[in-house]
């Protein structure tokens, strides 16, 4: 579904990675994960068109992600982003209802099923009794729920996750996980999620995808790339290996 | 206040200070009056101070005072930045330069409105090249050069100022304050008004989502750099219609959007017509007092702005807003 190839991962003034290719099927959950800096964010954004790669092509579908126009593009993938630069100073339903726009048929506000479609974004997240309240006068781990909300809302056939568990509780990232899950699992929704943790991945992940710092790649099935020596040369510190109930986690020793 | 309460309420106030501002002025003329002559127009003394005199000026300080609302709540967004203001581009002291030289050149009133016209353009103009270069489009190098261009003319002002013989120089003060007393018809301040405002409530949402930052509005599917585009043309538009009625009227453009957002107002489809709405009555009131107080002396209507606006946005901002 979500398919790109020898694409040229870059920040200003450094090339991170070559030659990246891989596809990312309806249905699947990719971990991608690596060392700070190491290029997870601007993998996502160059997947989600929000900054052109120097080089490669991301395919949805088949049909190349550039130069299709924004709402379009919108409809089909979607981001969560690990940080936003402003300040929203509406409500929170005002803030998720805003995760429409990609899909609003009306060219001035927005239509019941839009409000609809809000109300059940901010039920999945457990919002409900937040809809009406600033969103400023959340607490962060709130945010991170509206901010799920709202791409809940938008609805996209891909759904790219940077850190989709920042600020969240340990009840609330089972919860968040388990919703994208069953995304991708009812839904046929195609996942993919930066993480930070060596736990979630093996519980949910079906693949996964990691970054080197040296600009190697390795993707997967996730019981192959979650090994305890790849993951020791991926952050380049010795690990620990926990199996129980048949998943195997990893803690730095 | 609930949104629809406000929009009641300050359509009230904007009505009711274009009929003060009726009523207002050295010749008596009675509320009754000018309520009979609105309704039933009929020539004679009363009807020419009426419309001759005071109905255009008040119209033009309602529409000045819509313009200024309407271009610092936009650029407020394009620029996100808080004390963004109209004058940010540059466009008040590139027409303030074309002006103030034709006046020291001797030209008349058309010359000296088409000399501003043609400086509030060049202004704009070379901020809009310089920042929008190779396709490239950052909104800190457009703040940055429209500051740094802004401080220039301002300086090429000073010096038009100093070299200036001195009868000269208080006439080209109130134009550098803010100043109605010289404003032309504001049939044409009137349609900038009317159509930029028309186009940004409709894209009011596209606003909104610009106010998350760029990336953000582009993650949700908004073609960011076009909306940009559009909003510094209609932003100067409006910049350049208010400054060619009043010259350069502070605090209105920078203060009124922000006054609107005080009192819980986010969302653009209410915050624009809103903050258009209480800039014209704010302003018509100013001007009103500015041609009233000290006459038959007019006072600057840049200075009643700030000493009536000040107070006001202190208490805004010192009360405790309701949790949205």
């Amino acid at each position: 579904m979500l398919r790109c190839e020898r694409l040229t991962l870059a920040v200003p003034g450094r090339v991170l990675a070559r030659d990246v290719g891989f596809e990312v099927r309806r249905g699947e959950i990719w971990a991608v994960l690596g060392a700070n800096g190491s290029g997870k964010t601007t993998l996502v954004h160059a997947l989600a068109g929000l900054v052109p790669a120097p080089a490669g092509t991301v395919a949805l579908d088949g049909a190349p992600l550039a130069g299709r126009p924004g709402a379009a593009r919108a409809s089909l993938i979607g981001i969560l982003l690990q940080q936003e630069d402003a300040e929203f100073w509406g409500s929170v339903f005002d803030y998720v209802l805003l995760g429409r726009f990609s899909r609003a048929r009306s060219w001035y506000g927005w239509q019941s099923e839009d409000e609809d479609a809000a109300r059940a974004a901010l039920a999945a997240v457990g919002l409900t009794d937040f809809a009406a309240r600033g969103y400023r006068t959340l607490s962060g781990g709130e945010r991170q729920r509206a901010r799920i909300a709202q791409l809940l809302a938008q609805d996209p056939e891909v759904l790219l996750l940077d850190e989709p568990l920042q600020h969240l509780d340990l009840r609330h990232q089972a919860a968040v996980l388990r919703l994208f899950s069953t995304l991708a699992r009812e839904r046929g929704r195609a996942v993919m999620m930066v993480l930070h943790d060596a736990l979630w991945p093996a519980r949910i992940c079906s693949h996964a995808l990691l970054l080197h710092d040296d600009g190697a790649v390795e993707s997967g099935a996730a019981g192959d790339m979650l090994a305890r020596e790849r993951l020791e040369r991926l952050y380049g510190c010795p690990l620990q290996e926990i199996e129980t109930g048949g998943t195997r986690f990893f803690a730095p020793l | 206040m609930s949104r629809p309460r406000l929009l009641a309420l300050f359509s009230f106030a904007a009505a009711a200070s274009l009929f003060i501002a009726l009523v207002s002025g050295p010749f008596p003329i009675s509320a009754l009056l000018v309520l009979d002559s609105v309704l039933d127009p009929t020539p004679g003394l009363v009807h020419d101070v009426i419309w001759q005199l005071r109905a255009p000026r008040a119209l033009a300080a309602f529409a000045c005072g819509g313009l200024l609302a309407l271009a610092g709540a936009l650029l407020q967004v394009l620029l996100r930045n808080a004390l963004a203001d109209p004058y940010v581009l540059g466009v008040s002291s590139g027409a303030a330069l074309g002006a103030l030289l034709a006046v020291t050149l001797g030209a008349g009133a058309v010359l000296m409105n088409a000399a501003a016209l043609t400086g509030a353009a060049c202004a704009i103009a070379i901020v809009f090249f310089l920042s929008f270069r190779s396709g490239e489009w950052d909104m800190y190098r457009l703040l940055l050069t429209g500051v740094v261009l802004a401080a220039g003319f301002s300086a090429l002002v000073s010096l038009t100022l100093v070299m200036a013989p001195g009868v000269q120089v208080k006439g080209m003060l109130y134009w550098l304050m803010g100043d109605l007393s010289y404003a032309d018809s504001p049939v044409a301040a009137w349609i900038v008004l009317l159509v930029v405002g028309a186009a940004a409530m409709a894209h009011a949402v596209r606003l909104d989502l610009l106010a998350l930052g760029e990336v953000k509005a582009r993650s949700l599917g908004l073609s960011v750099k076009p909306l940009q585009v559009a909003i510094f043309v209609g932003a100067a538009l409006a910049t350049v219609a208010a400054v060619l009625l009043a010259g350069s009227v502070g605090f209105v453009g920078l203060m009124v959007p922000h006054a609107v957002r005080l009192m819980g107002v986010a969302g653009h489809r209410w915050l624009l017509p809103l903050a258009m709405l209480l800039g014209g009555a704010f302003l018509t009131l100013a001007d009103t007092a500015a041609r009233t107080l000290a006459a038959p002396q007019q006072l600057p209507v840049g200075v009643l702005t700030a000493i009536i606006g000040v107070p006001v946005m202190l208490w805004l901002l010192g009360k405790k807003r309701a949790p949205l």
